[in-house]
């Protein structure tokens, strides 16, 4: 397992530099952590902000990178996921920009890190006062698929007109006797915005409850950004009579034994056979560390299960 | 609002903008994302006769060509104005309502001033102005109780210098979220921000 990586560069010097601190200029910074002031001041409701271009990954996207670049100092420890997994290519590539861009030390340990950059999950191990999570949100408006026009869905929010979120939860539990959707499954903000958790599964929803992390959203092209403060109430849509339910399995993870985690199913040949293994690939890597095993333990698959992963993506 | 610049008498801003500015952030984000928290900013800034360290870091840090600041009427005109002006090219406005940051001393604070900020607006909550108000002290005043996101049960402060009808004008402000002003408090180098979701009463009430 990998431990925490120092910083390359401690003490590099400004004038080493070829480009700005953490890439993004100071006045794109300024104007990003205004916003994000601002989304911590009105809990769920999405801060317009100028957008900048970011050198990422396709199919990445940059908002939560420049919440990253506007928040980020030396002395932070990072870490980014991508569904769960510390070792994708593209978790292991942004990893690297803010190595190099901004001098700070990088971990896969969730409880090291102070800032976890996430494409859609939370991790398993509880977040804790201090740290900062930041989403990488494709979608800011949780109201879009129901109603096109920003116009009309900054009216709703404006006044908390949130019917036809209710209406069209309620008809899709009349057409599969259950809500369909498992992943961005809408949450309320204190009592008031109704906000869209990114693509996170909604086995991730009751994690930002009264968490005491920061959690911060960017949508780069959407031009959103917004944030949750520690503490604050985040629930899930229901009904009485269809209350909110998350996801869970029959199977533990094959490799680890876990019956807490959120698992990804893998196939393992053209018969038919799978396993199931924690999508939070550091979790799961230290548990086994730890001694835990789980029905398959030692796996052909449990070295390459990161590569699997890296492949869903 | 366009006194010339006189760079001898002109105090230093921050000796390293860039890591500075990003510490004094971090601070910032912390203290609005758990209100009631102190935190220290601006401790090495020299600013000029009347705002203090904690003030003078926050506009350092936020303040810029776009961003509209308002300064009480006993800051204007001197010193502070053309720090301001030099440090962060921010423009200055005579309304208090287009300001996003305005810039109060506590015995500069006026009855009715809080209202004439802009309160945001039904689409745009954001667009409301953030009231940095310079105080002596943080922990000197009567007991304040704060409740609200960010705050996992209570926090207390005891802002010294502040007249009753401060809070109790606030406190209106603040009563139809999502409309309502943020504000930070400054004292010397210490500073607590109070968004406009934080619940206060004092203490015993
Ligand atoms: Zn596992």
């Amino acid at each position: 397992m990998t431990a925490t990586e120092a910083p390359a560069r401690p003490n590099a010097a400004p004038e080493d530099r070829y480009y700005t601190y953490a890439y993004l200029d100071e006045q794109t910074k300024r104007m990003i952590r205004r916003a994000i002031l601002k989304a911590l001041a009105i809990p769920g409701y999405q801060v317009p902000f100028g957008s900048r271009e970011m050198p990422v990954p396709y199919g990445w996207g940059t908002g939560g990178i420049q919440l990253t670049a506007a928040i980020i100092g030396r002395d932070d420890v990072y870490k980014c996921i991508d569904q769960g997994a510390d070792d994708t290519t593209n978790a292991v590539s942004i990893r690297r920009f803010f190595a190099t861009v901004a001098d700070v030390a990088t971990t896969e340990d969730t409880s090291e890190a102070t800032i976890i950059q996430s494409r859609h999950r939370i991790p398993e191990q509880p977040l804790a006062d201090g740290q900062i999570m930041v989403f990488q949100v494709p979608q800011p408006e949780p109201l879009r698929g129901l109603e096109p026009r920003e116009t009309e869905t900054r009216a709703m929010h404006a006044y908390a007109e949130y019917g036809l979120q209710y209406v069209s939860l309620y008809e899709n539990i009349s057409a599969y006797g259950r809500i369909a959707a498992t992943a961005g499954y809408p949450v309320m903000i204190d009592e008031r915005y109704l906000m869209s958790p990114s693509p996170i599964p909604k086995f991730d929803n009751p994690k930002m409850h009264m968490n005491p992390a920061i959690l911060l959203f960017g949508a780069g092209r959407e031009k959103r950004i917004y944030a949750v403060p520690p503490f604050t109430r985040v629930r899930s849509l229901d009904f009485e009579d269809y209350p909110f339910e998350t996801q869970s399995w029959d199977e533990v993870c094959a490799l680890c034994g876990a019956n807490d985690s959120y698992l990804d199913e893998v196939v393992l040949d053209d018969k038919g056979e799978h396993m199931f293994v924690c999508s939070d690939s550091h979790y799961c890597a230290d548990r086994r560390e730890k001694g835990h095993a789980g029905p398959m333990a030692g796996h052909a698959l449990a070295h390459i299960e990161t590569e699997i992963a890296a492949e869903e993506v | 609002m366009n006194a010339p610049l006189n760079l001898a008498e002109l105090r230093p801003g921050f000796s390293e903008p860039v890591g500075d500015s990003q510490s004094v952030f971090r601070a910032l984000l912390t203290a609005t994302a758990q209100p009631g928290t102190r935190v220290e900013v601006g401790k090495a800034l020299t600013p000029p006769l009347g705002l203090n360290a904690a003030a003078a870091a926050v506009l350092l840090t936020l303040a810029d060509q776009d961003t509209l600041v308002w300064l009480e009427p006993s800051l204007r005109g001197g010193a502070i104005e053309s720090w301001l002006r030099f440090h962060t090219s921010c423009p200055l406005t005579d309304h208090a309502e287009e300001a996003a940051f305005a810039v109060v001393s506590h015995s500069g604070l006026a009855a009715q001033m809080l209202s004439g900020f802009n309160q945001g607006d039904a689409k745009y909550p954001d667009l409301a102005t953030t009231v940095i108000v310079m105080v002596p002290d943080l922990e000197a005043g009567p007991n304040l109780v704060l409740e609200g996101p960010g705050i996992e049960t209570i926090a207390e402060i005891a802002p010294q210098g502040l007249p009753d009808s401060f809070w109790s004008e606030r406190a209106d402000l603040v009563a139809h979220f999502q409309f309502g002003i943020d504000v930070m408090l400054c004292a010397e180098a210490t500073l607590v921000s109070i968004p406009r979701t934080t619940r206060i009463q004092s203490k015993g009430e």
